[in-house]
């Protein structure tokens, strides 16, 4: 099976001052279609950073990171958006909706990135608003909505397009017991049905317990890469 | 998008009002400050080609060296033929000819001897004829403050200032000593059957106005005139201009002094320079509100990319690309630009409409200068009035939200959107 993330002898420096920081050393990693996998680790450990690699976000120092296939490097600006646009999804910690436009708006944006025509918008978006169970909150704005309902919106909006991998940065972090469960139920199911690569980062026991691969970062290292068959889902 | 963008314009005002009031401000005060100088030319050409300059003016060469003095001995002969000629050669053009005479105005007692004596500028046009062309340009019967038209050769207005100064009543008859065009001194009694107000400062303090047939025989000017004024149906600097060029190239003769010479009215009166001035003043005030208004709505600009720089990263997260997001800006820009125009404009005709039907009257503040402007200026509004803020309404919302936008082509897309996760 093709990886759609390969992750070769990548390395990541910030310029620190006069000198530089190593947030991530060395990573080697694949991931393949329809992973459900976690980094794991410390506040400070590279988690976000390797999200935003993988999401073509940022650029890595050294090594090679290949997303679908693509040399993330030698993308342009251009080109990396587009492959936002099209593959990849993200979801917040702070769910960062756009807050002067409806639930159904929010989630259609990508698509009108997308240039679908209306229908086809409109359909896709009440697909997946049935999904999360928003179907009632169409027309309502995110500031009234409860945090878990905001999470599921983002998740919706990073579904819609049914992108091939959902980076997802502490989901759960600003969300109840109750709460957390039922995102992370519903992101198992979608990953099932839309066979989707989901990675997180957290270091929350309740996504840990979902997760069926799990890696441990520390100090921007690989600790270890286990996977998990004790998962609720 | 468009209709994304809209929504967002609509929804949240904070995005919309500052920039839409920057923009109505500054288009209504471009409006107003247009249609102003628009009307200050305008009246500036009218009046001075009503009164003294005409579209363009025919002319001896040697009294166009010395026009100021208005010297009648220097006057054009031969009028009769000159004028037949010029109906031939100028068909669309109307003539008017005048003769300037200065001199002392005597007002005797009942007695006959001087009781009041002082300069005037008098000015003889064809005023006894109801279809002479001076009734649409002097106005001399539409202007009388006292009295009548005048209906002989020896009959005169005079400009109500002047009369109240030397007590002359109506019916008075009055004694002008001047100039014959020969150079001899001539003595000549006039009926004073009405008093005048121009409206123009320069006319009103001493004007004194005769039938050119009267005035004809009282400097023995038969078959001459000191000026002969040319109207257009409409003004046009260039068609004067090369008017002008035209005639003095077909009619002047360098070694004739005598030879008639044209000029045009922006030749006269340092009016092109006035002229030339208030068009640069027009250009002048639309480029500087676009700059100020530019630099404001680009200030505006950055402040709305620091408060939606949660939704510039999340938008750029999923996937849309910084140059689209730039163009997005500088689309919302220019329809907040649109909307600012169209208020502005609606906003800013109402004072230039008032401005033209009401005007504010300066002729207190008026220097005692020989420049002919009416004592009340008034906006013109034209058609172009409409659109002229289009420029500034549209162009400074695109070109602040372009200067403001550069911060998202260089945003650093993860470092944004680190900051978002705070
Ligand atoms: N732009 C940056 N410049 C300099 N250092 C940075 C930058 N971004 C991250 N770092 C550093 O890199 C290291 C890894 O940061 P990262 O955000 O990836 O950690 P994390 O595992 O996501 O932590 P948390 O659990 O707190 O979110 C940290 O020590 C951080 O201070
Ligand atoms: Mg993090």
């Amino acid at each position: 099976m093709q990886n759609v993330i390969e992750i070769r002898n990548m390395t990541k420096h910030y310029p620190v001052g006069t000198g530089k920081f190593t947030a991530l050393e060395d990573i080697n990693l694949q991931f393949g279609k329809g992973e459900f996998a976690g980094l794991v680790g410390p506040s400070g450990s590279g988690k976000t950073t390797l999200l935003n690699i993988v999401g073509t976000l940022d650029n890595q120092s050294e090594g090679e990171v290949a997303v679908l296939g693509n040399d993330i490097r030698i993308l342009s600006s251009r080109q990396a958006a587009d492959m936002r646009s099209e593959h990849i999804g993200f979801i917040f910690q702070t769910y960062n909706l756009l807050p002067h436009y409806t639930v159904f708006e929010n989630v259609e944006f990508p698509l009108i990135l997308l240039k679908y025509p209306a229908k086809k918008r409109s359909d896709l978006v009440m697909e997946v608003l049935e999904m999360v169970g928003l179907t009632d909150k169409v027309k309502s704005k995110p500031a009234k909505l409860s945090g878990g309902q905001c999470q599921r919106v983002a998740i919706a909006r990073a579904m819609v397009k049914k992108p091939a991998i959902l980076l997802a940065d502490e989901p759960t972090a600003n969300l109840d017991v109750d709460n957390s469960h039922n995102i992370l139920q519903l992101m198992v199911k979608m990953n099932k049905e839309m066979n989707t690569s989901f990675i997180f980062s957290t270091h929350d026991e309740k996504v840990i317990r979902y997760l069926r691969r799990k890696i441990n970062l520390l100090d921007g290292k690989v600790a270890s890469d286990t996977e998990q068959l004790n998962n609720d889902a | 998008m468009i209709k994304f963008i809209l929504k967002g314009l609509l929804r949240d005002k904070s995005r919309s009002l500052f920039p839409i009031i920057t923009t109505s401000i500054g288009v209504i005060v471009t409006i107003f400050m247009y249609t102003y100088l628009k009307g200050f030319t305008e009246d500036l050409v009218n009046t001075n080609a009503d009164f003294q300059t005409g579209h363009v003016k025919i002319v001896t060469g040697a009294y166009a060296d010395l026009i100021e003095q208005r010297p009648n001995d220097l006057a054009l002969i031969g009028v009769n033929d000159l004028l037949t000629e010029m109906n031939k050669q100028y068909p669309q053009i109307q003539w008017a000819e005048r003769i300037h005479f200065g001199g002392l105005i005597d007002v005797p007692d009942k007695h006959g001897e001087t009781k009041e004596q002082t300069y005037f500028s008098g000015m003889a046009i064809d005023l006894i004829p109801d279809d002479s062309i001076e009734h649409d340009l002097l106005q001399p019967n539409d202007s009388l403050v006292r009295g009548r038209a005048v209906s002989s050769e020896d009959e005169i207005l005079i400009s109500d200032e002047l009369a109240n100064s030397l007590s002359i009543s109506l019916g008075d008859t009055v004694t002008l000593i001047s100039d014959t065009m020969e150079g001899n001194m001539t003595f000549g009694n006039f009926m004073v059957v009405g008093t005048v107000r121009f409206g123009v400062t320069v006319m009103d303090r001493r004007a004194l106005i005769a039938d050119i047939g009267g005035v004809r025989r009282f400097l023995d000017m038969d078959d001459a005139t000191s000026e002969l004024l040319g109207f257009l149906p409409e003004f046009d600097d260039q068609k004067v201009d090369n008017m002008a060029a035209d005639f003095n190239q077909k009619y002047s003769d360098n070694d004739d002094e005598f030879s008639p010479f044209m000029l045009s009215l922006l030749d006269q009166e340092n009016l092109r320079g006035f002229f030339n001035y208030t068009n640069y003043m027009s250009s002048f005030f639309i480029a500087g509100f676009i700059m100020i208004m530019s630099i404001v709505l680009w200030n505006a600009g950055l402040m709305n990319g620091i408060r939606r720089y949660g939704e510039i990263g999340v938008r750029m997260a999923i996937g849309e690309s910084k140059l689209h997001l730039y163009f997005a800006m500088i689309y919302e820009a220019a329809l907040i630009g649109l909307a600012g125009t169209v208020i502005g404009t609606v906003l800013g005709l109402i004072p230039s409409y008032l401005m033209q039907e009401v005007g504010i009257d300066v002729s207190s503040a008026l220097p005692d200068v020989g420049m002919m402007m009416s004592d009340v200026i008034r906006s013109k509004v034209t058609t172009s009035a409409y659109f002229v803020g289009f420029i500034p309404g549209l162009f400074a919302t695109s070109l602040g939200a372009a200067l403001a936008g550069i911060g998202i082509l260089r945003r650093n897309t993860a470092e944004l959107f680190e900051e978002l996760e705070v």
